[in-house]
């Protein structure tokens, strides 16, 4: 049962790549979105399995470490690729409707989504270092194939920006594996960690950490590495720009958590989790004020998610030396944030994308008046804005409301301003948009109204990211299951 | 100096000497060779530092290989976007042309 | 789970439901809305008179489930919840009929009703929250589904309007937010006790306690535009008549004045709050508040901004009033949540037919209009004699209790306060009365309309007429059960004798 769910998770994305490389765009769609369906019942199938019998590690094809490929299985990871599974759906789904299938090049979509899932896949469940560094390669080049699919100029200039960061940002990741392998011989991030247990920390392995973590968050583009993010985001088609922001930089992010939880207390250091706290506020702060200045519906979108990763840095000084309580609940929330805004960016992009297709133009100002034709995507644009602001009772506040509790409870009251102030600072964007909305235009008399099937997507999610807030206790039960040691290495 | 040293310090010469590369030429086909020098920076250290019972160590030279596999596919993927921002703009650089053209809408 | 876990649930969701549906009904769906609007308030009506009885009888009407790892969500119908639901599901009611009448062809007539119900729906959450996450969560659902109210007539003018509306009570919320956060962190989730929950707290906590409370009390006096906090209340009046009326009355300033008898009552606990010196000071705060709104509104010309000041001088009386250590002037207090309620908006009802009717909107313009208008102006009559404290109307009961509390909790200076805020109140209400009834017309009202027999539509003239009888008879009748003044008597004996 096992092999098959794996199978299914990492190897049918690659066969529907590649059978979906050789068809048009209309038979991709097919093909794609047959595939969507076996997708998610295979996570949902690997979601059940892990949620009655708890996590468990897996030598894929029966080989083990250090030549097989390991997978860990635990909670974290079927949430992830359970999330992915919802995300992606709704992101194939929208796209099959929203791009024009008249553009030959457009049928390359399906292939590169396609192995972006399988990528995506294949980083929730990597147990060692250097599956990980092929499977974020392989995200990486998907997502800027993804983002060249635009075609103009832009787009262009755009990808070829976002694929020298990511190669960088890759590199750096190597390195430091290669770097890791050299000092502790493993691979593993379980045996690594098991190593580190044993031994006091040999010197010069902080060097290691930190080239990972510097290329991983040249990945997530976290402040101030994140000029490559709102170009690339912000002119990719919608669909494509909500598969970026939702799932794509948290990946890098995802591994970076690992690591540091991993190896982050016998590794690392407080000036580090602390400077990558401090750039985590920069990146809130800097962010949401570039939104708020952006004239584009897109880019504010785009500096939003530059601004919400911010919060995802916090991780570091919020888990290194304090207690395992607060350890804990700074873990959650930033689970739960990474859910919420995944879930709700990508609600945000496909509905920005809704909003442009209805009333023609990229512009923040065309919105005016368009309240009174009561846009259902401005409503979900509006919903997914409210777990932006991470007000009540979604799933950002939920995440907000643990971060607080884990920054008062380790007394590191500083971030406190900083999740506030981010709060608000959100609010200011994602209001001004509102605001165009409501703004009375009597030369707007004309709206399109985008296909039902584009509009309810969007709702969907947004509605998914406020019921997480109302959930938040039972999704964190399922991350928090027992994990069988017996296969650890 | 022990030979894994060696091999580490040439390895990280490369990659300090592509990382400049990457950063400071401004023509994207050099940006991509500097990439392509910081990769064999990489790979060196990942062959040459880690020693098994006093030899080579067969596990990265399996990886490696992995390694170039991908390193060539990101090539590629640069080379093809590159020669078409080319044709489409002209440009073989990424500095922001003048007048600022509104982006593909949608 | 049984009924009674779910009534308050039942009573919550009837205007979510009402006002999702709504949003999905066609604008030209006129009869269909309001049918869809007025079903809902009634439905609502009677889960919350049921409620009523059965709090009465002391029957536990509640539901909880963990919301976030440590927090739970937890709706809870005490005595002092069902005061305010009551009074936000008979205004809800009134307030419907009222805005179907006022909003008569006007445009974005769905978007407007759906607010409308998603704002009572907030406000229900807030009188039924049973902990203070719970209210936190509507706190912040009632500053969202205002937002698109106040903002209506999307002119520069509303939508500066907002933008400051949303200055101050975003703001506000993560002050609030964050000291419900830290008192989290210090004492773990409290439920809503009579009695509160620091009687025997440690008294090395006493410090953060304080701060606590003062960052608590910041948060909410925002909406409750306890000064110097008030400043986005007179500007939000660019409003439609209704929503003005509901914001004052029931939804946005009473949320704030009702979370803050939340604090000191059910969290702090009034004795605790007492020993900790915590009331005093917030008792010249209202008192100063009271005068100064006054003040403010002596020198207003617009009608509308007129009553916002005055708002922002009566609320305060509620916060006074549960400052004076003691159970007569708790009741005073408490009882002026309902009696504000009422006065408040019988006087912007009758504004909004003022507007509506004749064009009228400032004070100068409204001379002579009693004899064009007389039920209005009787109505308006009523409501400027309760806020003032003459006998026996509403207003009256309150100030007279108040003052009794007063006396009896040696705070002799509140007497001094009282007189001068009603003395205030006369200064700027009678000189409109005496424009309404004794002055002769100017000539052409502004922009005057007809409506057959009636002085204004039917929809617009009973609500205001109908709240005025309410002010005299919860004045006249407040020694029987089940009047105002009881339940809050009720309340307080439950509070002080836990």
């Amino acid at each position: 049962m096992t092999l098959w769910l794996m199978a299914g998770l990492l190897f049918t994305p690659l066969a529907w790549a590649v059978l979906t490389l050789l068809t048009d765009f209309r038979w991709g769609r097919l093909v794609t979105w047959a595939g969507i369906l076996v997708q998610i019942l295979v996570s949902l199938g690997l979601w059940l399995t892990v949620a009655e019998g708890g996590g468990f590690y897996y030598g894929l094809g029966g080989w083990d470490a250090p030549l097989g490929i390991e997978l860990r299985v635990d909670g974290l990871a079927v949430t992830f690729v359970l999330l992915t599974a919802v995300v992606a759906s709704a992101c194939g789904w929208h796209a099959g409707v929203y791009i024009d299938p008249e553009k030959p090049w457009h049928r390359y979509f399906w292939p590169l989504f396609w192995f972006l899932w399988a990528g995506l896949n294949a980083v929730w469940l990597g147990g060692d270092l250097f599956n990980l560094y092929v499977g974020l390669e392989l995200i990486s080049l998907s997502a800027v194939g993804l983002v060249a699919l635009g075609g103009k100029a832009g787009a262009l200039r755009a990808s070829i920006r976002y694929l020298l960061a990511a190669l960088l940002g890759s590199l750096a990741y190597l390195l430091g594996v290669a770097l890791i392998y050299g000092q502790f011989g493993t691979l593993s991030i379980a045996g690594v960690s098991f190593w580190l247990a044993e031994h006091p920390t040999p010197t010069g392995s902080g060097l290691a950490l930190a080239l990972m973590v510097a290329g991983l968050a040249l990945k997530t583009a976290l402040f101030p590495l994140h000029q490559w993010l709102p170009p690339a985001h912000g002119i990719a088609k919608s669909p494509v720009s909500a598969l970026l922001s939702a799932l794509v930089v948290k990946a890098s992010f995802y591994v970076a958590a690992r690591l540091w939880l991993e190896f982050g207390e016998s590794i690392g250091n407080l000036a580090v989790a602390q400077l990558l706290g401090l750039l985590g506020s920069g990146a809130v702060v800097w962010g949401s004020w570039l939104a708020c200045r952006q004239q584009q519906l897109k880019q504010v979108v785009a500096y939003s998610s530059v601004a919400q990763i911010g919060y995802l840095f916090l991780l570091f000084p919020l888990t290194f030396s304090v207690s395992e309580a607060v350890s804990l609940q700074a873990q959650q929330g930033i689970t739960l944030q990474v859910i919420s805004h995944a879930l709700a960016k990508a609600a945000m992009f496909l509905a920005a994308g809704n909003l442009i297709l209805s009333v023609g133009s990229n512009r923040v100002d065309a919105l005016a008046g368009v309240s009174r034709f009561l846009p259902f995507s401005l409503f979900s644009f509006s919903l997914a804005g409210v777990s932006l602001m991470s007000l009540p009772p979604t799933g950002g506040f939920a995440a907000k409301w643990l971060l607080l509790q884990a920054s008062l409870g380790s007394g590191q009251w500083w971030w406190v301003g900083v999740l506030l102030a981010g709060g608000l600072l959100s609010a200011t964007y994602v209001f001004r948009i509102f605001r165009a909305s409501l703004r009375e235009n009597p030369e707007t008399d004309q709206f399109y109204h985008p296909a039902r099937s584009l509009e309810v997507i969007p709702m969907i999610l947004a509605l998914l990211a406020l019921g997480l807030g109302l959930m938040s206790d039972q999704v964190l039960t399922v991350m928090a299951l027992p994990f069988e040691e017996e296969g650890a290495p | 100096m022990s030979a894994p040293l060696l091999y580490s310090l040439a390895g990280a010469v490369l990659f300090g000497a592509g990382l400049f590369g990457l950063l400071r030429l401004s023509h994207l086909l050099r940006k991509l060779l500097a990439f392509n020098i910081m990769g064999s920076g990489v790979f060196l250290v990942m062959v040459g530092l880690p020693q098994h019972q006093g030899g080579p160590d067969p596990v990265p030279q399996a990886l490696v290989l992995t390694g170039i596999v991908v390193a060539i596919a990101a090539t590629a993927l640069a080379v093809v976007l590159i020669r078409r921002y080319y044709h489409l703009s002209g440009m073989t650089t990424l500095d922001e042309v003048p007048d600022h053209r509104e982006g593909d809408q949608g | 789970m049984t009924l009674t876990a779910w009534m308050p649930v039942f009573a919550l969701m009837t205007s979510f439901i009402a006002s999702l549906v709504i949003f999905v009904l066609p604008e030209k769906g006129y009869r269909l809305r309001t049918a869809v609007n007025l079903g809902a308030a009634l439905m609502k009506l009677v889960l919350v008179i049921v409620m009523v009885w059965g709090v009465f009888r002391g029957v536990d009407y509640g539901v909880r489930f963990t919301m976030v790892p440590g927090v739970e969500f937890v709706l809870k119908a005490d005595a002092l919840a069902m005061m305010f639901a009551g009074l936000s599901a008979v205004l809800w009611l009134l307030t419907t009929i009222y805005a179907v009448g006022y909003l008569e062809d006007s445009p974005n007539r769905s978007r407007f009703f759906g607010f409308f119900s998603l704002c009572v729906a907030s406000t229900t959450g807030i009188a039924l929250a049973g902990n203070l996450f719970t209210f936190f969560l509507f706190y912040e659902m009632l500053t969202l589904s205002t937002y698109p109210l106040v903002v209506h007539r999307g002119t520069e003018k509303a939508l500066r309007a907002g933008r400051t509306y949303l200055i101050y009570t975003l703001t506000g919320g993560a002050v609030l937010l964050l000291s419900i956060a830290w008192l989290h962190g210090v004492a773990g989730d409290l439920l809503f006790r009579e009695g509160g929950h620091f009687i025997d707290a440690d008294p090395a906590i006493h410090t953060s306690l304080i701060i606590i409370f003062i960052l608590l009390v910041a948060g909410l006096g925002v909406k409750a535009a306890v000064f110097p906090l008030h400043g986005w209340l007179p500007q939000a009046m660019v409003a439609p008549a209704p929503v003005s009326a509901l914001l004052h009355a029931v939804a946005v300033v009473k949320a704030g004045a009702f979370g803050i008898v939340r604090v000191v009552y059910n969290v702090y606990g009034i004795t605790p709050s007492s020993t900790l010196g915590l009331l005093q000071p917030l008792a010249w705060l209202a008192a100063f508040t009271m005068i100064y709104g006054s003040v403010r509104a002596l020198a207003q010309v617009d009608l509308k901004r007129l009553l916002a000041f005055s708002t922002v001088s009566q609320v305060s009386y509620i916060i006074l009033g549960i400052c004076l250590f003691g159970p007569v002037g708790a009741a005073g207090g408490l009882v002026h949540l309902l009696h504000q309620g009422i006065m408040k908006i019988t006087l912007f009802f009758c504004a909004g037919n003022y507007a509506e009717t004749l064009g009228i909107h400032r004070i100068d313009e409204m001379d002579g209009a009693g004899r064009r208008m007389p039920g209005t102006s009787l109505a308006f009559t009523i409501g400027a004699f309760g806020m003032i404290g003459a006998p026996p109307l509403a207003g009256f009961i309150t100030k007279w209790t108040m003052g009794t509390g007063a006396l009896a909790a040696n705070m002799d200076w509140v007497i001094a306060v009282l007189v001068l805020s009603s003395l205030l109140n006369a200064a700027y209400f009678l000189p409109i009365l005496h424009r309404l009834w004794f002055r002769e017309a100017q000539g052409e009202w502004p922009n005057e309309r007809h409506w057959g027999r009636l002085e204004t539509s039917a929809w617009l003239f009973w609500p205001p007429l109908f709240t005025a009888v309410v002010t005299v008879l919860v004045g006249v009748l407040a020694s029987l059960p089940f009047s105002p003044l009881s339940w809050a008597e009720l309340i307080v004996l439950r509070e002080y004798s836990p």
